[in-house]
Parts: structure tokens; C-alpha cells; sequence
């Protein structure tokens, strides 16, 4: 794989950070990749547009950050408008649909995903926090980027006591990114 | 500890080397974007029966940090400009006391508070000369989160060696970004300790040196009495106005970094054996000439890299002999330029062009691109 | 004197714990410094303790000289920094003793957020205050302890000093400090008690002699020459063992209550930190 770049947005608190630190970690230590993973910080500790970015590569990576992203995840409606910009042409949009709207012009080529992820781990995995989970899921799914079975290793070393429902939200945020696959809005 | 590997920061990278340099005391008070070391410190060290202490400012933890050096505890703490700013009168102490101790320094955003979450290059100058009087001190320059720990490790080596304090300066970026890090095992690793003195305790001078130059380092508490000060001493460590006597500790002072420079010094050659112009960077400018200097070498311009792992003391030398192999000189900077006037000195007369950039993102690969390209049109 | 006598060399008793090289000492004639550093000796020796595990350090200044005449090891820090120093080799290899001597403006001014942090972290160290009221190696300026209105060259005639100064014992003891006392620098034998006290004591131990600088306070405030000074000191002490701290008032002319105000237990850092990696280890 060249350079690949992976952009997530979100508000402080929905584990923005802490879903790019997962698929770093998968990527790194499981899949064997050149990974580097950075984050932007502000001031507040919750709210506000928050921002992490993983890049993914066959070779050493020389500049740390993202350039022009490949794929952006996007989780909240200021984080899409704070981000959105640089999104490479036939690039990847990836939306928590409940959460962000496509209000501005894509480049060419751009598909959308339409990802229920925070109304999924409410109502399904019935536990809000793992919305980034089952975005996580759902990005391994469309991209490809990332080895499931990296994520599923990754997930289980970090949180042991919360294995099966961590699971289920992967499981459930996969089906939702094959569903997706199928049809791009 | 067998190797392992982990997925992680810069600033806990750095902190990881210094537990396997064997650092066991950790003073300091939380700052951006240094925190993450101290916050690991306090985890790791009472696992290592070491001690993490929190200060109620940086010139106390640096303080201390000089006294636990002196019981024999290798000794660091970690700040970012505004702390590193206060620390400098404790610098200057450990310089005249001959002092070993780590200093790290995540570079923010400066002058004053500056930008606490965004990185710059910023202090670079301020490591060398931000103590009043003259004195050499050693700075190291990581660019990747391996070598925040590797680079971490040989600062302690290099300040228990030349009993020196060795600054690693790390950009906001390095500090902050995850990478995968191998901890090598630990019996691989190779430490240096401090000399300790072999004469008799009724014969012992504090402050004489051996033909390195750095004397043997007593500790307190021990059956060596000894006067360590802060005033210019002589070789008993006892206080002195004698010109004779600050003229010749002065000179060894710097003396004993400058006599072993090529031995301190780390630089590292990116396609340079053919190069017509070279960039100099560090830290996370050098990941971006990197780049550049590949789609360069695409368009079939001749560029290459030198990049500093050291920056204090200033390696004349590679500089000097790069200057005289290449046409122009590129050093990109994460500040209104700093190395750079260094590089100029060691350079002329070999044009060097300074790319300024006093700001949290550095110059992008394609920043420098632009500008090897416009050196190779003149 | 019988021309027979051998040629006998008087020895002070409490010279071997003095670099008797360094001698001549800087102090003028007259400064209670000397007799402070003679308290500690005696102190020690009293006490019996490996002198050689006795660490002195110190700031800048006149009292910040004093540890370069132990023969011990000896650090004399950067000014107002003894205390942190101190609490990095205590930290690093707790079996040691730690004495601090330093001078009022050392640790109550630019010092002075080390010394209430120390007390509050109550970290084992004896930290002995000479307190002359100015700043006396630089000439005599003000300084923390300086009392209002009184002259220095700083706050010259005909004015005075416009600020007022710290009370070191409810300074101290509102820090947290575990032994509080006070002395003059003619009470030698209850002073050197005290300090053995504070040696002693776990904790952090601050004991404030009040002293004479003859050459640059006395001079400017017409305070006469240190033997006048001293005398004066005798004459205006007030002992008060044990008076709650924040009534151990002082005022030169007047009044200075003498005694030890607190003595308290609470657990000492490095003692908690042992504890805190016995409890990791589990």
C-alpha cells in the first residue's frame, strides 16, 4: 500500500482519538504497516471539533501528517465543516448519517457512506460509548485499510473486561459498512 | 525486560528510554505538550521503586533533578518552553557543578505561552546560550518516536560520560505523534555510568580532572567529602576570584564537549553522494525534505539530506564538508531560523537559503520541493 | 608562663566537623552566622550521628557560604534554591540527613515557594533560617523579613521600608512544617537543642535564628556593633515554649518570643513513597 491517509472527526469525548489510536495500533503491530498516528488539540476536553489522523504505508512515512486524506470519517456536524477540506478527489466520506449531512460540495468522484454508528450502538449494541467501535467496523469494511482480525487482537489487549460487547459493536459496524458498500449514497 | 514492541507516543517513547538508560528520578511539573511524560514517569517509576516528584515550578524540579544526580540517581525532567525558559538558571549550575542530567524539551509554540498544542523549533538557540556565561552543553534532535527513545537513552549515556546536561529538543509533533516502538531488551542495550573517583577519600579533588577532561564525580553521603558549587572553583571546589583559575575551568568546560565532538555528534546522510544541493533539518522538517528530496530526485534533481541528531554541540564538520561537496544549502526550520546561522557560519562560502516557519505545521514536502526547485534554477 | 611548656596548638572541640582549610572565613566581626554554624557542630556531635551521611546545602548569600565550611558533603546551590536541591538528594537516597542553612531573604523570597512547598510535602530535612533582615552580601538591601520603615539601601532614610515582613514561624507552621522553632543567636544552648530536635524529627524542621548583621543593618539603622546587637537580642527575647505558632511575635525593638511552637507527627514523604512501592509491588 502507498501512503494512505485516514482522517476522523468528531466531537471531544466520542473516542475520536481513541478510534484512530486502535486502527494505528492494528495497522502497526498487527497488519506489520508503516503507521503513523497524530491528533490535533484544542483547548477543551469535551466538545468542540476534534480530530485525529492515521497514516498507513508499505514504507517508512516521512511526513507525519495527512495531506490530503484518502478516507475521512466524520461523526459530528462541526467536525465535518471544520474538516472536510482536502478530501482527495474519488476519495472515501464515511458519516455517522444521524449525526453529520453532506452540506457542502465534494471533489470529483467522492463516495459517501451513510453509517448509522451512533444509533446502532445505542439501540443495538444498547452502549452509546462504542459508536466509535462500530464506526470502526464499518471503515474496515469500506476501506479495507485495516485487518479486522487486527482491530478485533488490538480491541481485546485494550479493553479485556469489555471483549464480547466490543465484538458485537465490530460485528455490527461491519455488517453496516457491507451494507453500505452496496449501496453509496 | 525481553524486546518488545509497542504502538505509542513520542513523549512516552522518550520516557521509556529514560527508564532503560536507568533513570529512577523523575522531577517535574506538568506543561504542554511534555505532560505525557511526566504522566507515564508517575505510573512506571513506583513500579521501578523510582520516584516520580511533582515540584511547584520547573526551577525546583530541575533543581532537585541536580540533586538527586548528586546522590547517584541518574536524574531527569521534561518541559516545554515556558518551563525550559525557568530552568535555565539550574542549567547553568549543573554546567559549573559538572552535573549529569537529562533535560527534555517538547517545543511549543513560542515567544511567552505561545502556542501550548502546537509545536515549533523554537529553542534551539535558547539550549546553548539560554544560561548566562559560556559554556558548551549537548543537544539532541529525534525525529521518529524510536528515537525518542534511542536519542533518550544516549542523552544519558552522553551527561553520565562528560557528567553534562544533554537537552533532548523534540518538536510538539515527535513529542505527540504514535509510531511503533521496539524496546530493545535491556541486556542489549548499552549504558554508560558516571566515573567514580578511585582515590583515596584525604586525597580526593573534587574538580580534577583526567586526561578527558571530566573528573571523577563523588557522590554525597559517601566517605568523599567534598564543596560542589555554583561560584568558580578550582580543583578542591573551593571557591576562587583568581583569573587564572575561572580562565582554566571555563576553557575545560566547554573543552571537554568540544575536544570529543566527533565522537558526540549524529548526523545522518540521505542520498548525498552526488548531491548538488543538500537540505539541513531536523525533527519533523527533516520527515518532510525526506519527501522532497525523493520527488526531486524524480524530476532527476540531484538533492539529498543532511539530517542533525545532535544540534549542540554544532557539527562544523559534516557541515563544513557538506559545503564543499554541494552547489546550495536548504535548511528548512520550525522557527525564524536558528540552526541556520550556525549552518551559515560552517558553510561559506556556499550559499545557504533559510526556510522560515515559525508555526505548528512545518514546512510540507511540497514547501520544500518548491524551494529545491528554484535553488536549482539560479 | 613557664619557658619549659611545650608549644601547645589550642584545637576548637568542634573543628573536625570544619574545613579548617577555608580558614579565615568570610564573615565580619560581629555576624551571628559563625555561631550558628558552631550550633550545628554541636548539634551533631551531641547526637552522634555518621557526619559523613549529613548532607549541608545551601543558597547564596552570607549564610549561603556556610555549607563550604562543613567537612562534609557539601552543595552550595543557585540563590533560593537549597531547599529543592536538598529534596532531590533526600528523595534519591532518604538514609541521608539533610541540613539547609540559608538566610532569610534565600528562603522567604526568592525561595520562599520552595520552602512552604517543602513544608507542606513534609519532606525530612532541617532547614536552619539565620535571619538578619536584609540582604547583607549585596550591602544591605530590604527583604522579606525586613521590618517597616527601617532603613537599608534600598529603603533609605528618610522613608523606611514601605512593606512589612513574613513572620517565618506562622509561615512555617500554616506550611506544614512538623517542627517549628525560634531562637536567637545568644541562645546557643536552646537553639542547639532545637536543632538536634529537628535532626531528629521526621519531618520537615524549620528553626529561625534571629541574628545580627552588625556591618550593613545594624550600621543603617543604628543598631550599634554586633556585641550591642547580640546584647540587645538577650534583652528583648521572650520565651514562650509551646505558645501556639501564630502568636510568636517579633518585633526587634520590643519583643522576639523564643521558644518551639510546633511539634506534630505526619507521615514523611519519603517514608510514604517507600510505602507507595511496597503497595505497587503487591
Amino acid at each position: 500500500m502507498v501512503r494512505y491517509g485516514v482522517r476522523i472527526g468528531g466531537f471531544g469525548g466520542q473516542g475520536i482519538v481513541t478510534m484512530a489510536v486502535v486502527i494505528g495500533e492494528a495497522s502497526a503491530l498487527f497488519d506489520k504497516k508503516y503507521v503513523v498516528q497524530t491528533q490535533s488539540y484544542g483547548p477543551e476536553a469535551r466538545g468542540g471539533a476534534s480530530k485525529s489522523e492515521i497514516v498507513i504505508s508499505d514504507e517508512e512515512v516521512d511526513y507525519p501528517k495527512v495531506l490530503a486524506p484518502d478516507v475521512f470519517v466524520v461523526m459530528s456536524r462541526a467536525a465535518y465543516l471544520e474538516y472536510v477540506h482536502g478530501l482527495k478527489e474519488n476519495g472515501i466520506l464515511i458519516i455517522d448519517s444521524d449525526l453529520v449531512k453532506v452540506e457542502t460540495e465534494l471533489p470529483k468522484g467522492v463516495k459517501v457512506y451513510s453509517i448509522p454508528a451512533t444509533r446502532i450502538a445505542d439501540q443495538e449494541v444498547r452502549s452509546k460509548q462504542t459508536a466509535n467501535v462500530v464506526m470502526m467496523g464499518a471503515f474496515a469494511a469500506i476501506t479495507k485499510a485495516v485487518s479486522i482480525e487486527g482491530l478485533r487482537h488490538q480491541m481485546e489487549e485494550r479493553w479485556p473486561k469489555f471483549v464480547k460487547i466490543n465484538h458485537l459493536a465490530l460485528d455490527l459496524g461491519i455488517k453496516a459498512g457491507e451494507k453500505a458498500l452496496e449501496a453509496p449514497s | 525486560m525481553p524486546e518488545r514492541t509497542m504502538f505509542t507516543m513520542g513523549d512516552i517513547a522518550c520516557a521509556e528510554g529514560a527508564l532503560s538508560a536507568g533513570c529512577r528520578y523523575f522531577g517535574g511539573y506538568p506543561i504542554t505538550p511534555a505532560t505525557e511524560i511526566a504522566e507515564w514517569m508517575a505510573v512506571r517509576m513506583p513500579e521501578l521503586s523510582g520516584a516520580y516528584v511533582q515540584y511547584e515550578d520547573e526551577i525546583a524540579s530541575i533543581t532537585s533533578v541536580i540533586g538527586a544526580s548528586w546522590a547517584g540517581i541518574k536524574a531527569m525532567t521534561a518541559t516545554s518552553g515556558p518551563g525550559a525558559s525557568l530552568m535555565m538558571e539550574a542549567v547553568g549550575l549543573a554546567v559549573m557543578t559538572e552535573t549529569p542530567i537529562v533535560i527534555v524539551n517538547i517545543m511549543r509554540g513560542g515567544p511567552s505561552t505561545g502556542q501550548p498544542t502546537r509545536g515549533q523549533q523554537g529553542d534551539v538557540l535558547q539550549a546553548k546560550w539560554g544560561s548566562h556565561g559560556d559554556y558548551q552543553i549537548i543537544a539532541l534532535t529525534p525525529a521518529s518516536v524510536q528515537e525518542m527513545f534511542d536519542l533518550t537513552v544516549r542523552a544519558f549515556n552522553l551527561s553520565e560520560k562528560y557528567r553534562v546536561p544533554v537537552f533532548l529538543l523534540a518538536d510538539e509533533i515527535v513529542g505527540h505523534m504514535r509510531e511503533a516502538l521496539v524496546i530493545p531488551d535491556e541486556k542489549s542495550l548499552k549504558l554508560v555510568s558516571r566515573k567514580m573517583p578511585k582515590s583515596e577519600p584525604s586525597e580526593y579533588l573534587p574538580f580534577k580532572p583526567d586526561d578527558d577532561l571530566v573528573p571523577p564525580m563523588a557522590l554525597l553521603g559517601t566517605k568523599y567529602q567534598f564543596y560542589a558549587t555554583g561560584l568558580t572553583h578550582d580543583e578542591r571546589g573551593y571557591p576562587t576570584d583568581s583569573d587564572e583559575v575561572q580562565i582554566e575551568l571555563v576553557t575545560r568546560l566547554n573543552e571537554k564537549i568540544l575536544r570529543h565532538i566527533d565522537e558526540i555528534t549524529e548526523v545522518e546522510r540521505y542520498f548525498l553522494d552526488d548531491a548538488e544541493i543538500a537540505i539541513v533539518a531536523y525533527g519533523t522538517p527533516a520527515r518532510s525534505a525526506r519527501r522532497a528530496v525523493k520527488d526531486a530526485r524524480a524530476k532527476g534533481i540531484k538533492a539529498g539530506m543532511l539530517r542533525l541528531k545532535t544540534v549542540w554541540p554544532f557539527p562544523e564538520e559534516p557541515i563544513a564538508q557538506l559545503a564543499s561537496d554541494v552547489k546550495h544549502i536548504i535548511v528548512p526550520e520550525q522557527n525564524m531560523g536558528q540552526v541556520y546561522y550556525m549552518v551559515r557560519a560552517f558553510a561559506a562560502p556556499t550559499p545557504v537559503h533559510l526556510m522560515t516557519k515559525p508555526a505548528g505545521t512545518p514546512q510540507l514536502p511540497d514547501e520544500i520541493l518548491r524551494k529545491i526547485m528554484e535553488v536549482h534554477a539560479k | 608562663m613557664t619557658a619549659t611548656a611545650e608549644q601547645v596548638t589550642l584545637k576548637h572541640p568542634m573543628a573536625k566537623y570544619i574545613r579548617e582549610d577555608r580558614m579565615p572565613w568570610i564573615y565580619c566581626p560581629g555576624c551571628s552566622i559563625g555561631i550558628v554554624t558552631g550550633m550545628i557542630t554541636r548539634a551533631i556531635d551531641t547526637l552522634g550521628i555518621d557526619f559523613s551521611k549529613v548532607v549541608v546545602v545551601s543558597g547564596i548569600g552570607c549564610s549561603g557560604r556556610t555549607s563550604g565550611y562543613f567537612k562534609t558533603g557539601t552543595f552550595h546551590t543557585t540563590h533560593g534554591r537549597a531547599i529543592p536541591f536538598a529534596t532531590g538528594v533526600k528523595i534519591a537516597n532518604p538514609d541521608l540527613e539533610l541540613l539547609v542553612v540559608a538566610g532569610d531573604g534565600d528562603l522567604a523570597a526568592i525561595g520562599g515557594n520552595h520552602l512552604i512547598h517543602a513544608c507542606r510535602r513534609n519532606i525530612d530535612m532541617t532547614v536552619v533560617c539565620i535571619n538578619n533582615f536584609n540582604y547583607g552580601m549585596t550591602g544591605g538591601q530590604f527583604g522579606p523579613t525586613t521590618e517597616h520603615e527601617k532603613w537599608t539601601q534600598t529603603s533609605p532614610a528618610p522613608i523606611g521600608n514601605i512593606e512589612h515582613p513574613f513572620n517565618l514561624v506562622k509561615l512555617a507552621a500554616s506550611s506544614g512544617a512538623t517542627f517549628v522553632a525560634r531562637w536567637t543567636a545568644v541562645q546557643v544552648r536552646r537553639a542547639t537543642k532545637s536543632i538536634e530536635k529537628g535532626i531528629t524529627k521526621q519531618g520537615l524542621s524549620f528553626i529561625e535564628i534571629v541574628g545580627a548583621c552588625p556591618t550593613a543593618y545594624g550600621r543603617m539603622n543604628r543598631l550599634g556593633e554586633g556585641v550591642d546587637m547580640h546584647k540587645h537580642l538577650l534583652e528583648v527575647t521572650d520565651i514562650q515554649n509551646g505558645l501556639p505558632p501564630h502568636e510568636a511575635e517579633l518585633d526587634y525593638a520590643r519583643r522576639i518570643v523564643c521558644g518551639e511552637f510546633v511539634d506534630i507527627e505526619k507521615p514523611e514523604y519519603t517514608d510514604v513513597l517507600k510505602q507507595m512501592h511496597a503497595k505497587v509491588r503487591k
